[in-house]
């Protein structure tokens, strides 16, 4: 639908000061990668395409809410699709809603779920150079993850090493979806790297493995592959702290984006709960699962939990610690949050200066 | 309760939308097949803007795989989260007992008979040879 409308501007002393942990970057076509793929990599997109374990490789593996899985009013008015158009980006949100910083969580083409690992590290690292040329270079306020390919830790590696020291990254971008759980050793190396560079590894839901989404089979509907993400989030925590990838790494840093946060309380009471009976099975933890989860782990607010009874969210964030919430919008994906409305509970000055900028502030180094 | 001209019959094509402010307020007008609709721009969801929003038709669904869509009813649809509103009635789908986009009175009067009754007219003069799109806030 065409329309007319009149853009909001709320006056600029009412603003919150906001760091985005969350905003999605959105290419044409693979070709765009084409400036820094070789002839090798750019002939195989023509020929073959992407290869990774799902049917149509070129769809997501379920239909989404939205087309282009967007805000029905993120779509540039100049052509293209919704993440595509930095000038609109600026102009819809990052001006309109006063971010200082946005994090970049650029997810597609997916190297990191490659079955054919050169390709996989080829396109990760092309990845990374659109991020630079098309976005981080152009905006002070953009910042990158590194995209890696988890399955093939050298070239992850290699990929950390090329970026490691630029201030223009931020973290080191994996899929929660992995081939196998993240605490396994097989990616201990890039864990390593990781601290080595300081570098948190931030775990946007993404991910194609080839295994159901749930333990119970494959979801039929897209409400529930959409809360899958949090079993996917579970899954892997449980695997990072109980594996010892903590106690391995006193200073890795873990930020989970868009795997909500309401069932980190439960899953950590739960942990202890086994642990107390079962520590000998793991005698590599010193600690209750609980306080590696607390001291390790940071959590993104979008899509953010809406309990009943709206005070609930503060229990939720004395439980997870006030400190470890990050706010993000997902923009320009439909299920955005917006900064104004986002928490339906009156928060103090002091709680929304930490969650809307000082949590991601210190964690990441900015401003 | 005034009434306010918010803009010329023929000014809104059919399938879009205007976004008008009456009394500090910001309202979407929807000419939907030639009908008019009029909500206050904010969903009661998260405060997206409603003009943004499209029209659709709710399906309606008897057991997985089986769907039909409404004959007889329209949903205003928010461009962010999908939330769904009565185009009549403002009415959330999920919650109609208790959550309502907020609606307003809309038709359509001739410049004369509006020149004979007392109304805020927006920016434009009124003549009495062309019709206009009313609304009561």
């Amino acid at each position: 639908m065409t329309i007319d409308v009149l853009e909001r501007k709320p006056p600029a002393e009412t603003r919150l000061k906001i760091i985005d942990c969350d905003i999605h970057p959105t290419m044409g076509s693979l070709s765009d990668l084409n400036p820094w793929l070789t002839k090798r990599w750019q002939q195989h997109i023509v020929t073959y395409g992407e290869f990774v374990r799902q049917g149509l490789a070129k769809t997501l593996s379920h239909p989404r809410m939205q087309p282009a899985v967007s805000r029905a009013d993120a779509w540039p008015p100049d052509g293209g699709l919704p993440g595509s158009h930095l000038p609109f980006m600026q102009e819809q949100h990052l001006d309109a809603n006063g971010v200082a910083f946005g994090v970049l969580q650029a997810l597609r083409p997916n190297g990191n779920s490659q079955r054919n690992l050169e390709f996989g590290a080829a396109l990760s690292s092309a990845l990374n150079e659109w991020q630079l040329e098309h976005w981080i270079r152009r905006d002070k306020r953009l910042k990158g993850s590194i995209a890696v390919t988890q399955e093939w830790p050298e070239a992850a590696i290699k990929e950390i090493e090329r970026h490691a020291g630029n201030p223009d990254f931020i973290q080191i971008s994996l899929p929660p979806r992995s081939d196998e759980p993240l605490g396994r050793r097989r990616y201990w190396p890039i864990y390593r790297a990781a601290v080595e560079h300081n570098l948190p590894i931030g775990l946007h839901v993404s991910g194609v493995n080839g295994h159901t989404s749930t333990a119970s089979g494959s979801p039929s509907f897209y409400i529930e592959e959409h809360h899958n993400n949090v079993q996917s989030m579970q899954g892997l925590v449980t695997s990072l702290v109980v594996e010892g990838v903590f106690e391995e790494f006193p200073s890795l840093k873990v930020v989970l984006i868009e795997g909500g946060f309401g069932w980190v309380p439960a899953l950590s009471w739960r942990l202890d709960h086994h642990w107390k009976k079962m520590r000998d099975e793991v005698p590599h933890l010193k600690r209750p699962p609980s306080e590696y989860i607390r001291e390790h782990i940071w959590y993104t607010t979008q899509p953010i939990e809406e309990p009943e009874n709206p005070a609930h969210l503060i229990d939720l964030f004395d439980w997870i610690g006030w400190d470890r919430l990050l706010f993000s919008t997902d923009y320009p994906h439909w299920d955005f949050d917006d900064p104004h409305t986002v928490f339906k509970v009156k928060l103090t000055e002091a709680q929304k200066q930490q969650l809307f900028y000082g949590n991601a502030a210190k964690l990441y180094g900015l401003g | 309760m005034t009434r306010h001209i918010v803009a010329a019959v023929g000014e809104i094509a059919p399938g879009r939308s205007k976004l008008v402010t009456v009394k500090g307020r910001e309202i979407a007008i929807f000419n939907v097949g030639g009908e008019y609709f009029a909500f206050f721009n904010r969903c009661p969801h998260a405060g997206a803007s409603l003009c943004r929003g499209t029209i659709v038709r709710p399906a309606e669904i008897t057991e997985p795989g089986t769907y039909r869509l409404a004959a007889d009813r329209q949903m205003l649809r928010c461009p962010w989260h999908g939330w769904q509103f009565d185009l009549r009635t403002g009415e959330a789908w999920c919650d109609p007992a208790t959550l309502k986009a907020r609606n307003y009175s809309i038709g359509v009067e001739s410049g004369a008979a509006l020149a004979t009754v007392p109304h805020a007219a927006e920016t434009f003069p009124v003549s009495v040879d062309q019709d206009y799109i009313v609304i009561e806030v």
